[in-house]
């Protein structure tokens, strides 16, 4: 079953100061279906990370529809939904991970975690338990779980956005080089956790640079220059 | 499902303006005065929504009618056009401008809190922190003594003012201190929606920590509304889920907040945008 269906999505960036428009990626087509996991590969510069933004409405997409399947309002074009639902999607179904951390200040890793079920209306409880799971499950060491992230290395920076993300168990995810900086060994264990993932159903779409790390975690690649599919 | 709900307060085009107008008003308005008549057109045709336990950001450079919105909604000041729906005011039917100086106190002291950027504008200095808070509820109409202690203790206790100090006058406290019994006093009477207005600015790093979580607290424990003005894109893109830009009086952007920091489309958001540090 089809997840997430992409018509022809361009995305040109006017900038007024310079008076040039720079366009980015232009008429991408990809379908997702439920569980399946898409990589795009692809130099910097080559519009991919675009393609995510757009996705989750971080970007105006310029021409195109992006229609997803959602479960609290049907179809719904994720180019031109309201901003109440694009946010009620952020909430509940939608996840996206990028390398950088985005924590408010003095909140503690677990805090962090537990947030994202406290504003979903969960209980303090529940969200206390299910964020330890969480962050048990990625394997972050539990002397961290009560210290302010920002002294976070790499590795455990993404390993508490993963957690963050997925304690939300969202139905499609969005991963914008979740490995970038990180070593093999932590390379490896997101690639074993995305495939547990995968396995629970979750529908994905990831950004690597490093083609070899997709092989056997995504059901398809496509590779990106210049703004196209090629 | 469709999100239905009505928001908590609707603004249709707010418009303040000092002097008489004029026929060129409307065509030629240079920034935000008018050439031929001087006119100032301090907001100008303002329209927004604010929805159920949202913050709403509102960013835009000094002159561009942030406060002067903040001060219509407050009742500060009187609008020269526009009305101001409250969902818990007469069902949403009656602006909150249209009406006598007496309901106007009566809605300023039942739906709103406000926190100004200086405390003292807030607070009365020389009343006891309780003080400040059971004056706030007797505005409401709050008579039982008891309940008012109560409810002022819970209060500073949410902003963590420790129960040793809530006898003493916020002259005698810090800014960051001032700053939270302010806020405490604004969410007395359980308001619907909660006006901040810069009060992150001018506090020092830490403190401005403070209070950001703080206000994240409170919106997670209260489900309060909260309007957001601050110049800090920083604290915007912390706290706001949505933000509307305005300049020379007028809305020129909104959109979700992460959109308007990454993708600005106005000249001057992009400005705005470029010269973060």
């Amino acid at each position: 079953m089809e997840i997430l269906k992409i018509e022809g999505l361009s995305k040109d960036f006017f900038l007024h100061e310079a008076q040039r428009e720079i366009r980015s990626c232009q008429d991408i087509r990809f379908s997702l279906d439920r569980g399946q996991f898409i990589g795009i590969a692809g130099r910097s510069g080559a519009g991919k990370s675009t393609i995510l933004k757009c996705i989750n409405r971080t970007y105006l997409t310029s021409r195109g529809r992006i229609l997803y399947e959602s479960e609290a309002f049907g179809r719904i074009d994720l180019a031109s939904a309201p901003e109440r639902e694009i946010l009620y999607l952020r909430k509940y179904e939608i996840g996206y991970v990028s390398q950088f951390l985005n924590v408010m200040p003095r909140t503690t890793a677990r805090e962090h975690v537990m947030g994202a079920l406290l504003e979903m209306g969960g209980s303090e409880a529940e969200a206390a338990r299910d964020a330890r799971e969480m962050l048990c499950y990625f394997r972050l060491p539990e002397e961290l779980w009560d210290l302010y992230p920002s002294t976070f290395s790499g590795g455990e920076r993404l390993r508490l956005n993963l957690a963050r993300a997925m304690v939300k168990r969202p139905r499609l995810l969005l991963l914008d080089e979740p490995t970038a900086s990180l070593d093999d060994g932590s390379k490896s264990l997101v690639r074993e956790m995305l495939r547990s993932l995968k396995s629970k159903d979750t529908s994905m779409i990831g950004i690597f640079h490093d083609l070899t790390f997709m092989e056997g975690v995504c059901d398809r690649v496509f590779n990106m220059s210049e703004g196209a599919f090629v | 499902m469709h999100l239905k709900e009505k928001p908590v307060l609707e603004v249709k085009h707010l418009s303040v303006r000092y002097g008489e107008g004029c026929e060129a008003c409307r065509s030629s308005l240079e920034k935000n005065r008018c050439p031929v008549c001087g006119t100032v057109w301090a907001a100008n045709d303002i329209s927004l929504e604010v929805y159920h336990g949202e913050v709403l950001g509102i960013v835009g450079e000094s002159g561009s009618g942030k406060s002067t919105l903040m001060r219509c909604l407050y009742l500060d000041i009187e609008p020269t056009g526009g009305s101001a729906f409250f969902k818990d005011y007469k069902s949403g039917r009656t602006s909150i401008w249209d009406v006598s100086a007496a309901e106007k106190r009566r809605v300023r002291n039942h739906l709103m809190g406000m926190v100004y950027q200086n405390p003292i504008l807030g607070l009365r200095m020389d009343f006891t922190s309780s003080a400040n808070i059971a004056e706030k509820l007797i505005a409401a109409g709050e008579r039982d003594a008891g309940a008012m202690t109560g409810r002022a203790t819970e209060l500073l206790e949410a902003v963590e003012i420790p129960s040793s100090r809530m006898k003493e006058p916020p002259r005698v406290f810090s800014g960051g201190m001032q700053q939270r019994v302010q806020i405490s006093r604004a969410l007395a009477n359980h308001p619907s929606l909660l006006l901040l207005d810069e009060v992150t600015t001018g506090l020092d790093l830490s403190v401005q920590a403070k209070v950001l979580d703080l206000i994240r607290k409170i919106r997670a424990k209260y489900g309060v509304s909260i309007l957001l003005v601050s110049h800090d894109l920083a604290v915007i893109r912390m706290l706001a889920d949505r933000t509307v830009v305005m300049l020379d009086g007028k809305i020129v952007e909104s959109g979700l907040t992460d959109q308007i920091l990454e993708d600005p489309q106005h000249a001057y958001t992009q400005q705005l945008v470029h010269s973060l540090i």
